[in-house]
């Protein structure tokens, strides 16, 4: 059986700017990918490439294809697509803070889910509402629903976004820096009900972050992007164990370890280019300790490597 | 919500106070004496101390203040000098037309405005979008009383279809109504589009199509009443600036109502009518003000959050 | 280049300007462009209509329109640009002095704006024509003040802005006084977008200037104004409507070039942020 989400050399632009240059991979039934990448390396892009919504922000599709449980996401008419999203495909944004309409009570904004996508009266609505608020773990669900917005704490929110990605009944869920904007206690626990939700549903799950902790926590593969690329991609154990990437272990490198005094977190030197400015070759060169003339020259082929792949000219494990 | 009313109520006192010293002293730096048009010509200096201690002319300014408030607070306005009428009997004849004409003015300002705002933000640099905005802009560069004058060549004059000037039935009203609304319409139209493609961009639209909503539901639903909040606001900010118009248009047409008795009484130096009129604007600029409080409240719970 | 000139690539922004060039440069030079006279009353020509002798036809005394026209651009101009100036420059100093000393001056000035911006520029400027007396110096004055309001607000929120900002924090750590960091440092920071509201400005208070004409209270007869041709109002509408029309039609056209103009300025500045909320 084919992956739920594919993205096959997917290539997007905002303009005349290409932002993402060939992404490809892949979120199995039942499992968690973990897309990794600094800030403006084009995770948040992908997730909108994912679900259909470029449009909104001026993006499109400029080569490459996009697959739902096998069907081209760019072959759908937007009615099909839109009965894709919230039905079958759950979004969690990154600011929980910024994400829910502020003059629309609560329980509203997650019955429209189910009412639009299973068809249930206002009551089966809300009643399935309350339902999921219980489930994840929320007190008073009754009252939570009746209030606004700005009543609730950032942690609270971010459940509700969570309990209307899940009112479809979705096969995919796909989580943008779900835990960014929150204090760090409540980020584990937004973490452990999007990993539970896997175990417990069969959901599968897009979670893009930057934190490598989080992906090691609870992801079964990993992608890593870089400037719009994808630098590697594999099961996140090898990978951990023996990253072939530079960059890959770069991000590794800055998870605190326990014992390490404060401070010392190997940082990466320098930052993620601008679209504009993508350097020639590999566009990790300017900031790779491995460079060589051939990473200047030509960008390095993603090639197999174990179970999964990599695109480095000099894939060697450092010592 | 009760209490932040009568908080915000109270806090239209000392604006109103503020307001009243400035209308009755620069009344009192208006040259032409109001007297003299009331003389006969060569009338004896003590008839002339006699009718100014008549009209209360011959007191210290403070005093005449602190007289004119407390009748004002009590209703009476004074008498006007010219027509030798209770001012309170002009006003309240003026009073009902301004009104009229303001009203619908407003409603047609907002509800042309909004339509015209939102078809132009859905369609947001197509043509309609700039037919739309291209027509708001030469809406809002007309002198209104030029546009009276030109509706009044085009539908009176060459068409017949409504009467040049009175305050004759529902037919006098269309082109004053129109003459005001035109402006009002381009302020709101423009307000409209500005803050329904700001609110498309906000965060909370883009869960609402990851939602699966449709694009035409979430703006009419979601976006438009983000949109009508700053609406509302400048609108409420701005009902003495459709009343302004109201005063040139009135003129135009020649309608009874506060802008001809405001520009009538300017020209006879009445100061007691000048004072009401420009007192009667001011109320309506604070009530103005406080709907705008309100209808935001009503419309925004963080709002009404904040007023506790 | 500069920005005043870059806004003329933009197509709209080209034309407008173009208009108000030539506008400008007709009330300059108005007697080369004409053979009749704005203030000589040729009774047996008055109402004609346009024709090879009179462009724009004749008023109720025989006067040629587009003389009266031209001339009228020369007051309408004259008068809306110099109050215009007066206001601003009031203003800033109003807003400048209310965002940087702060406290109950700043308070003092933010009510009185407030205040005054509610309530409408027509009516200040009839009351302050009736104190003033009518003629072009009291409608100047009157428009002026009637403004002053406006560019207070926007100066102190620019300032406001400015305030925070880490290169007068570090001007301010280099022991610059007051002085030196207001005049050196903020208000030339706050003279772009106060200057292209000022010139946005200057189209409403043309129309003002047309409105205070229209009742009569601006340029006196004979000296033409293009909103004191219209004076004689709905009588002529039967008679001779070119008369009303046309400088209708001058206002409404120049007015919108400013806009026109003033926009692709805004675009070319890259300023519209910094100048919303002046709705």
């Amino acid at each position: 059986m084919s992956a739920l989400l594919e993205l096959q050399s997917v290539s997007v632009s905002i303009g005349k700017v290409a932002l993402l240059d060939g992404i490809g991979l892949a979120v199995e039934r039942g499992q968690i990918l973990g897309l990794v990448g600094e800030s403006g390396s084009g995770k948040s892009l992908t997730a909108m490439a994912a679900m259909g919504l470029l449009s909104l922000i001026g993006g499109r599709v400029t080569a490459g294809v996009v697959r739902f449980d096998g069907q081209d996401m760019a072959a759908m008419t937007e009615v099909q697509r839109r009965k894709l999203r919230g039905r079958r495909i759950g979004f969690v944004t990154q600011n929980p803070m910024t994400a829910l309409d502020p003059v629309q009570r609560i329980g509203e904004q997650v019955d429209i889910v189910s009412r639009l996508h299973l068809g249930l009266s206002r009551a089966d609505a809300r009643a399935r509402t309350l339902h999921l608020l219980t489930q994840l773990r929320i007190p008073e669900a009754a009252t939570v629903a009746e209030a606004w917005p700005h009543q609730l704490s950032g942690g609270m929110k971010q459940r509700i976004v969570i309990a209307m990605a899940l009112a479809g009944d979705p096969d995919l869920i796909i989580a943008d820096e779900p835990t960014t904007a929150l204090d760090v206690t409540v980020q584990a626990q937004i973490i452990q009900i999007l990993g539970n939700l896997v175990r417990d549903r069969g959901v599968s799950l897009l979670l893009i972050t930057h934190d490598m902790s989080v992906v090691a926590q609870v992801c079964d593969r990993v992608a890593v992007l870089y400037a719009g690329r994808v630098a590697e991609e594999g099961p996140v154990s090898p990978i951990f164990a023996a990253p072939a990437h530079p960059y890959t272990a770069a991000l590794i490198g800055c998870i605190p370890q326990e014992g390490m005094a404060k401070g010392s977190l190997a940082g990466i030197p320098g930052a993620v280019p601008s679209a504009m400015t993508f350097p020639a070759g590999c566009r990790f060169h300017p900031r790779c300790p491995r460079a060589s003339a051939a990473c200047c020259a030509s960008q390095p082929p993603i090639l197999p490597r174990g179970e999964g792949r990599v695109a480095c000219h000099h894939p060697e494990v450092a010592a | 919500m009760l209490p932040w009313l009568i908080k915000r109520i109270l806090m239209l006192v000392p604006v109103f106070l503020a307001v009243s010293v400035v209308i009755f002293s620069i009344l009192h730096f208006i040259p032409g004496d109001p007297i003299d048009n009331l003389l006969k010509i060569g009338s004896s200096p003590e008839a002339r101390a006699e009718m100014e201690a008549r009209y209360g002319l011959d007191r210290s300014l403070p005093v005449q203040y602190g007289i004119w408030l407390s009748n004002v607070l009590q209703g009476d306005l004074g008498t006007a000098i010219v027509a030798r009428r209770p001012v309170a009997d002009l006003i309240a004849q003026a009073l009902p037309h301004s009104l009229r004409l303001g009203g619908l003015a407003l409603l047609f300002s907002t509800v042309v405005g909004v339509t015209l705002g939102v078809v132009a933000a859905l369609s947001r640099d197509r043509w309609s979008d700039r037919a739309i905005m291209g027509g708001v802009l030469v809406g809002s560069t007309m002198p209104s009383f030029w546009l009276g004058l030109i509706l009044i060549l085009v539908f009176s004059v060459s068409l017949g279809w409504f009467p040049v000037s009175g305050a004759r039935g529902w037919q006098s009203l269309v082109l004053p109504v129109l003459t005001i609304g035109l402006g009002g319409t381009a302020l709101v139209a423009r307000i409209t589009r500005v803050s329904m493609i700001e609110a498309s961009g906000r965060d909370f639209v883009t869960l609402l199509h990851a939602k699966g909503l449709s694009p035409l539901r979430i703006q009419l639903r979601h976006v438009l009443r983000h949109a009508l909040i700053p609406v509302v606001t400048i609108l409420a900010l701005r009902i003495g600036w459709i009343l302004g118009g109201a005063v040139t248009v009135e003129v135009v047409f020649a309608r009874p109502g506060l802008g001809t008795l405001l520009i009538k009484s300017l020209a006879q130096h009445d100061y007691p009518v000048v004072q009401a009129c420009l007192l009667m604007l001011a109320m309506a600029v604070m009530l103005g003000t406080l709907m705008g409080d309100i209808l935001q409240a009503l419309m925004d719970p963080r709002v009404r959050a904040a007023m506790t | 280049m500069i920005a005043p000139l870059r806004a003329f690539r933009h197509p709209q922004g080209g034309l407008a300007g173009c208009w108000l060039i030539l506008v400008i440069a007709a009330a300059l030079a108005a007697p080369l462009l004409t053979p009749y006279a704005y203030d000589v009353q040729n009774l047996p020509q008055a109402y004609q209509p346009a024709s090879a002798r009179h462009w724009l036809g004749t008023d109720e005394f025989g006067r040629d329109l587009l003389t009266r026209l031209i001339y009228g651009a020369r007051t309408s101009l004259s008068v809306s640009a110099t109050a215009i100036s007066i206001s601003v420059l009031c203003g800033m100093v109003l807003g400048a002095a209310a965002a940087w000393f702060g406290g109950w001056l700043d308070r003092a000035v933010t009510m009185v704006v407030d205040l005054s911006w509610s309530f409408p520029e027509i009516l200040i400027a009839l009351i302050l024509v009736a104190i003033i007396g009518p003629g072009t110096t009291g409608v100047m004055i009157a428009i002026a003040v009637a403004y002053i309001a406006q560019f207070t607000r926007l100066t102190r929120a620019q300032i406001m802005m400015l305030k925070g900002e880490t290169f007068i924090e570090a001007a301010r750590s280099l022991g610059a006084g007051n002085a030196h960091i207001l005049f050196r440092h903020l208000l030339p920071n706050a003279l772009a977008p106060v200057l292209v509201s000022a010139m946005l400005a200057t189209g409403d208070a043309i129309i003002l200037e047309a409105t205070l004409g229209f009742f009569g209270l601006g340029a006196q007869p004979p000296v033409p104004s293009w909103g004191g041709m219209m004076s004689a109002g709905s009588a002529l509408v039967f008679k001779a409507p070119w008369v009303i029309v046309f400088p209708g039609l001058a206002v409404a056209v120049t007015v919108v070039a400013i806009n026109l103009y003033g926009d692709a300025l805004i675009t070319e500045l890259d300023i519209r942020s910094r100048l919303r909320r002046e709705a």
